[in-house]
């Protein structure tokens, strides 16, 4: 689904990820990985066409990214951001019905089709009552899930999220990677999605993304696990991070 | 919900009508109900007040309504835009921006020695003021694309305003007293310097800017959600933001142009929609700010001629509650 090609993205001259060539697969959750600062998001904006790479290209379903429009882009990506989005008197239900706004007319007319889609959306995140309530008395968390029905709604092949479980607790955070799998593997929906819940990335993803600057390296969960970068990764000190136990250990 | 949208909307519409009479009624000269029917429907009426109500008080009420729903919707624009509150086409300088074009022409003008005819001066101010406000307008989207700090747009705005009061006021103590003075009546603002064949012009502008503020309702109402948010919901922003700034010079520049610097409708009108619709999406938001601006003017206008007042300070003595009220709501504003 989305190809990186000798992809190169940086800012300047400082490059945060060299050279990359890989391939995100369509029907699987993949989790990326990495510190602070490595260029998590860079990378998920570049694939939103936001971020423009220094070398290099990336692919949407075989076609080049720069070849593709941006009104068409929103029908192949959609993209949740750690943005606070919170407007006073707009309700659940019409940030949702954004979602649509690729395949509405020019007012953003909402045929049947649509409102079943935007309902159905919040279901799926487990927002529907949630519908006529305004995003500005709700806590980060519900909003948050907002925004990823909203993503939902704009039915897209491939769906990015960055960082969406930021603002969850643990069994929420569960309850949505599980839903992220979910639509990977039953909808063949290609899902990328960063965290630095590495737990929820080992057991819950079919391939984990992990950037060590400047490389990124691209394996299925299990063999990503096996190869013991994530410990590299994740030793600072006396911290260290067990992938077989999925915890943290202090020395 | 959608009852009480239907509800909201006539009686808005119902405001307009009964305004628009009342403005018509009231001034210097009462002129009774009947009188103002017989004067426009060509009926039997006095003269004399048949050529107050046609030439005089029908432009300056329908000025007050296209005014007040372009300074409105300019503000509503702002806001959206630049996704902050206190936003408008005041505080950004746009007419501030409007007033240094006016001024040049005005004041400028006779300095350089061009003599000009009353057609030509009147397209000249016009002209003017859009090219000051489409100016500033630029500056501050290219200056916001940059930095996203809204505290520094807003400051930015300010010292736009400051810089331009104090290039006004050189050009001021440079003028001759013929000039000066017909500048000092433009900045006291007044609904009612526009003459029948400049109201052609004022319509035809806010007309357009109001066609073009509709035809960028959908992308309106994406911006509400960031740009990040709008490109990847597949709009195009570079598009959108000059169609808005392209709205905003024809219904700010116009209306700064014909009426003067008339403060606080821009800033205060869009948030009196939202408190009274209780909405924020576009589709109901700007027919909303639309009627609500042709409201507010349509008062002010009449509170101004009963207490022989010039308009814009009536605009910022009912304007600031409402900007008032509004900072205290959102403390964090930033």
């Amino acid at each position: 689904m989305i190809q990186f090609k000798d992809l190169t993205l940086g800012y300047g001259s400082r490059i945060l990820i060299e050279e990359l060539s890989a391939q995100i697969k369509g029907g699987e959750l993949t989790a990326l990985v990495g510190r602070n600062g490595t260029g998590k998001s860079t990378l998920l904006r570049a694939i939103t066409g936001i971020e423009q790479p220094l070398k290099g290209s990336i692919l949407i379903d075989g076609k080049e990214l720069s070849a593709i429009t941006t009104a068409q882009l929103a029908t192949l990506v959609a993209y949740v951001t750690t943005d606070k989005v919170r407007i006073a008197n707009l309700r659940c239900r019409d940030v949702v019905a954004l979602g649509r706004a690729p395949y509405t007319n020019w007012i953003g007319r909402m045929q049947e089709q649509d409102e079943a889609i935007v309902m159905r959306s919040m279901a799926q995140v487990g927002m529907e009552s949630y519908a006529d309530k305004t995003m500005d008395k709700m806590s980060d968390g519900e909003c948050q899930r907002i925004m990823i029905a909203r993503a939902l709604a704009q039915q897209t092949p491939i769906i990015l999220l960055d960082e969406p479980t930021a603002f969850l607790d643990m069994p929420n955070r569960y309850e949505l990677c599980t839903l992220l799998q979910e639509l990977a593997h039953q909808q063949n929906k290609c899902i990328l999605f960063s965290t630095h819940e590495l737990d929820i990335a080992t057991s819950l993803c079919d391939s984990i993304a992990l950037i060590s600057p400047p490389k990124m390296h691209l394996l299925p969960t299990t063999e990503m696990v096996q190869s013991g970068l994530i410990e590299q990764l994740f030793t600072s000190g006396r911290i260290s991070f067990s992938t077989t136990q999925r915890n943290v250990s202090i020395e | 919900m959608q009852k009480r949208r239907t509800i909201l909307f006539s009686s808005l519409c119902l405001m307009v009508v009964a305004l628009f009479a009342i403005d018509m009624m009231v001034g210097s000269v009462s002129i009774t109900a009947n009188e103002v029917w017989a004067a426009i429907t060509g009926g039997e009426c006095d003269p004399i007040k048949a050529k107050i109500i046609l030439d005089v008080r029908l432009v300056k009420a329908i000025v007050a309504i296209l005014a007040g729903a372009a300074l409105a919707v300019s503000g509503l624009q702002m806001q959206t835009l630049f996704r902050n509150p206190l936003a408008g086409p005041y505080v950004l300088g746009v007419s501030s921006g409007a007033s240094l074009g006016v001024a040049l022409f005005i004041l400028g003008a006779p300095l350089l020695g061009v003599a000009s005819s009353p057609a030509l001066t009147s397209l000249g101010v016009a002209g003017a003021a859009w090219i000051g406000a489409a100016a500033v307008l630029a500056l501050v989207a290219a200056v916001s694309r940059r930095i996203k700090d809204i505290m520094v747009i807003l400051i930015l705005g300010m010292m736009i305003g400051s810089a331009v009061s104090a290039i006004v006021q050189i050009l001021q103590y440079m003028s001759n007293e013929e000039a000066l003075k017909s500048f000092v009546v433009w900045t006291m603002g007044s609904l009612g310097d526009v003459t029948t064949s400049q109201l052609w012009l004022v319509a035809t502008a806010i007309v357009a800017g109001l066609t073009l503020a509709v035809a960028v309702i959908k992308p309106m109402n994406m911006m509400l959600l960031g740009e990040t948010y709008a490109r990847t919901m597949g709009l195009n922003i570079g598009r959108t933001r000059s169609l808005i700034l392209l709205s905003t010079t024809l219904l700010a520049g116009t209306v700064t142009a014909f009426c003067g610097p008339v403060g606080f409708i821009g800033l205060a009108i869009p948030h009196l929609a939202r408190a009274i619709f209780l909405d924020a999406d576009h589709r109901t938001l700007m027919p909303a700010t639309m009627l609500t601006g042709a409201v507010a003017l349509l008062v002010c206008d009449i509170v101004s001629k009963l207490l022989t007042l010039p308009v814009n300070t009536v605009t910022a003595l009912l304007g600031i509650p409402i900007v008032v009220w509004v900072v205290i709501r959102n403390k964090n504003i930033v």
